[in-house]
């Protein structure tokens, strides 16, 4: 999966002349060197700076952004294409303010605004166990930015608006563990860099953290994480999301999308207990009570008919593993009745769901998922409108109603 | 494997829902692999046995390692068709392999051979270029690969036979035009460079006339003199 973002508004020339500094040479203690790899994993850097069939952390991934296309760079210690020249004060420099060697900008696409929070220890482990990986000979691809983004002056725009540097600060009034679970989300997790919505300028809105967003480019919609207004984790228990993180399927829905990449790549390495504490600190997010009262205005004659339509289709087509009356086989199935994720303002997940179907990740708690169709070539537009709308609607749940144009913008939305 | 197991696993699956709609409590899926490839069964059938659209491919038994090594190209985008390279994407090794093995020990019946529409004359191309090859423009004959009978060597090279055509023809044109890669060296891309538009229209043609055997038999590892190396199939 290429990676989008729009976390970007910038940039220029590759300006950046290797560091003159002479890289510390020591050897660093194994078990520092095992920190940082597990690390490195929670902040999921392989996704990115990992190509399909690449060599690993040798970069040249393409990101799509609306601004055009960026690649990572190679993080391996080959001193010529790689960081092996930087010293841990540089690469501290880079994870905490977003600055090459040189004083250079660096693109929000690498999100160090949440990698800011991250202390100097940890961002040391993590430089310690880069070292230790074997170097591959790469040079970085040039990003193919359009005009005026290719000019990375404009990153400091960016960065008066939506950059707060600073190291994680633990808040005494709260638990250690909600201490450990708002490190990882806000820091290395970078969640936030998918579930906190968008703006226009291309970066997170802080004033709707983990609100929720649609992420540019993918037409996946990342849901809140908190349980105001539209879904969020408000009747999920602790036990639920971290099965949901660590294994990919729980008893109150599965994983799909772009999350499952999160999960693939990253989340199924962490500990229970870090796991537990992500968990922690996203219930404390969640604001509690049932989720508002969805403003539909059904049923009106056309939207019953239109439900009746979408009934004998999910009869047929549905059933047999979301259950007649939506309560699923959790957690090979998951259920549709009471999910909030698929009452959510925008549909575009269980849209795209229908059209392409899916496997939850392959992962050490769930090695073998089982799979939903992709129901793309046998339903027409309508037919998915229609098993939506009565998936959205039905057995006590408070969507609206799709209409068969939603659905047909979604059949051209890239797989992969 | 019990051959009868899928269908066993199939109708246990379709029971279910209704019992768990009736008893309210929370039924698991069924633990077998029949239940986890559902998802393959709208493009492959149920018992990986094809469907009536001529470019989805039948999977039943092809050799599990030729099935296996298809699966990890498509999880890693080597082989393009992006409904698939989206399902098997966050997949591990493991499972794909047992995916492979799973439809590999399948033997659904296979569908007539469509009566050929073409020409003697391309049927005679076919079968010339298919058994002893092209010498003239370097064209090995398919048989010395895919075996005398086309039925496939173990582990890594499939059976011609019970392929439809245009299956075919997209297949070798998806090596020429580098939607499809195998493993280095990739012998089919050569193969298939060498194949002028009207070859690959009689190969196809003659391939797809010919009865499938009921119950496919693989030359054994090692035991044809391949013309060129293969990285699916090493010595
Ligand atoms: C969401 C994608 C993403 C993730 C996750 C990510 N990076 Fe990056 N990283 C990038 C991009 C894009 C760049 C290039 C930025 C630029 O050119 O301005 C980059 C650049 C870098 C650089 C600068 C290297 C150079 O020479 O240009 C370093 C070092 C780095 N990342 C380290 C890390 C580490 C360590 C992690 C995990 C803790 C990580 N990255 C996670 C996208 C990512
Ligand atoms: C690359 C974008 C991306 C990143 C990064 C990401 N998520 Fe997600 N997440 C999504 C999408 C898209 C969904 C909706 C698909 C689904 O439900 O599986 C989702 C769903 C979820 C859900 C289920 C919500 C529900 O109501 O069903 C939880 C919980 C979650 N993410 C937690 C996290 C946590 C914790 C992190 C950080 C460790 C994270 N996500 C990072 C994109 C992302
Ligand atoms: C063979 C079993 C099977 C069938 C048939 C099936 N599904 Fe699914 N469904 C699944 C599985 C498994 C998942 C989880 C997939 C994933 O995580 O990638 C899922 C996930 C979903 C989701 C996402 C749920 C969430 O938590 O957001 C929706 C919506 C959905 N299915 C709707 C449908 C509809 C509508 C149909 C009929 C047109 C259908 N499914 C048919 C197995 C099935
Ligand atoms: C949307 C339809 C679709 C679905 C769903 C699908 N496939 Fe495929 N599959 C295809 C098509 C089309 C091809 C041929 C692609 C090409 O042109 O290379 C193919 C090719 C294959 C091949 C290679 C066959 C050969 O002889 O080379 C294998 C193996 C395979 N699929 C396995 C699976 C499995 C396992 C699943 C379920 C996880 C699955 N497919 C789901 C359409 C599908
Ligand atoms: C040098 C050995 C060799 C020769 C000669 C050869 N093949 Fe192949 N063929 C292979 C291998 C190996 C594969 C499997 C490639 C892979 O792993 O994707 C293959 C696969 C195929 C496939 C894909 C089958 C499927 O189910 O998708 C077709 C079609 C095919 N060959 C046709 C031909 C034809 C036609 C000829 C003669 C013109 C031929 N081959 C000659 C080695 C050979």
């Amino acid at each position: 999966m290429s990676r989008t973002s729009t976390g970007l508004l910038v940039g220029l020339v590759l300006a950046l002349s290797p560091a003159t500094a002479s890289a510390q040479q020591k050897a660093a203690d194994p078990a520092v060197i095992a920190k940082g790899e597990y690390l490195a994993r929670a902040g999921d850097c392989i996704a990115c700076h990992t190509a399909r069939e690449g060599k690993t952390f040798a970069g040249g991934l393409p990101m799509k952004t609306p601004f055009g296309t960026l690649y990572t760079s190679n993080i391996t210690p080959d001193p010529q294409t790689g960081i092996g020249t930087w010293t841990s004060d540089q690469f501290y420099q880079m994870m905490h303010n977003g600055r090459f060697p040189d004083g250079g900008l660096v693109y929000p696409a690498m999100p160090f605004a949440s990698y800011t929070q991250v202390t100097r220890e940890d961002s040391d482990a993590i430089y310690a166990y880069l070292r230790t990986v074997p170097p591959v000979k790469q040079l970085n691809k040039p990003h193919d930015l359009t005009f005026p983004f290719n000019n990375r002056s404009l990153i400091l725009g960016w960065r008066t608006l939506f950059f707060r540097e600073g190291e994680f600060k633990p808040d005494p009034t709260k638990s250690a563990e909600w201490n450990r679970g708002n490190y990882l989300v806000e820091g290395l997790g970078h969640c936030g860099m998918c579930h906190t919505p968008i703006n226009a300028l291309g970066g997170s809105k802080q004033s709707q953290a983990f609100e929720g967003g649609l992420i540019p480019m993918q037409n996946w919609y990342a849901p809140s994480l908190t349980s105001n207004k539209e879904t969020g984790l408000g009747d999920w228990t602790i036990e639920e999301i971290v099965d949901y993180l660590r294994k990919g399927v729980s008893a109150k829905g599965a994983v799909y999308g772009p999350m499952a990449e999160v999960v693939y790549n990253s989340l199924q390495y962490l500990n229970d207990d870090d796991v537990r504490a992500m968990a922690v600190y996203l219930k404390g997010l969640a604001q509690g009570g049932p989720p508002e009262k969805a403003s539909t205005s059904l049923p009106s004659a056309e939207s019953s008919l239109l439900l009746s339509f979408g009934k004998s289709i999910y009869d047929r087509d549905c059933a047999s593993c979301h259950g007649a009356t939506g309560q699923g086989m959790p957690p090979d199935y998951p259920p549709l009745a009471g999910n909030q994720s698929i009452q959510m303002v925008s549909a575009v997940n269980s849209i795209r769901m229908v059209l392409n179907g899916g496997y939850p990740p392959g992962t050490s708690g769930n090695p073998m998922p089982h799979g939903m169709p992709p129901f793309a070539q046998k339903l027409s537009d309508d037919e998915v409108a229609a098993v939506v709308t009565y998936i959205r609607t039905a057995w006590g749940n408070r969507g609206e109603p799709v209409s068969a144009r939603q659905a047909n913008e979604l059949r051209a939305a890239t797989l992969n | 494997m019990d051959r009868f197991l899928p269908l066993t696993a199939l109708l246990a699956l379709f029971a279910l829902p209704i019992d768990a709609a009736q008893s309210q409590t929370t039924e698991r899926a069924p633990d077998t692999m029949a239940a986890r490839v559902l998802a393959c069964a709208p493009c492959h059938g149920a018992e990986g046995e094809g469907t009536s659209d001529a470019y989805f491919p039948r999977l039943a038994g092809k050799p599990a390692g030729y099935l296996y090594n298809q699966l990890i190209a498509f999880r890693d985008g080597r082989r393009r068709y992006p409904p698939m390279n989206y399902l098997l994407e966050f997949q591990t090794d493991d499972y794909l392999k047992k995916i492979a093995e799973y439809f590999a020990s399948l033997r659904p019946a296979f569908p007539p051979p469509v009566p050929p529409v073409d020409s003697k004359e391309v049927l005679a191309r076919g079968e010339q270029i298919v058994k002893n090859g092209d010498p003239q423009h370097g064209i090995p004959p398919c048989s010395a690969c895919h075996g005398p009978a086309l039925g496939g060597m173990e582990p890594g090279i499939p059976g011609l036979l019970g392929l439809r055509a245009a299956y075919i023809s997209g297949q070798l044109g998806g090596w020429r035009y580098g939607t499809r890669t195998a493993f280095a060296p990739d012998c089919m891309q050569i193969v298939a460079g060498l194949l002028t538009e009207v070859d690959v229209k009689a190969v196809a043609a003659y391939l797809s006339s010919r009865p499938a055997p009921a119950d496919p038999s693989f030359a054994p590892r090692g035991s044809l003199p391949m013309p060129l190396e293969c990285g699916s199939e090493p010595h």
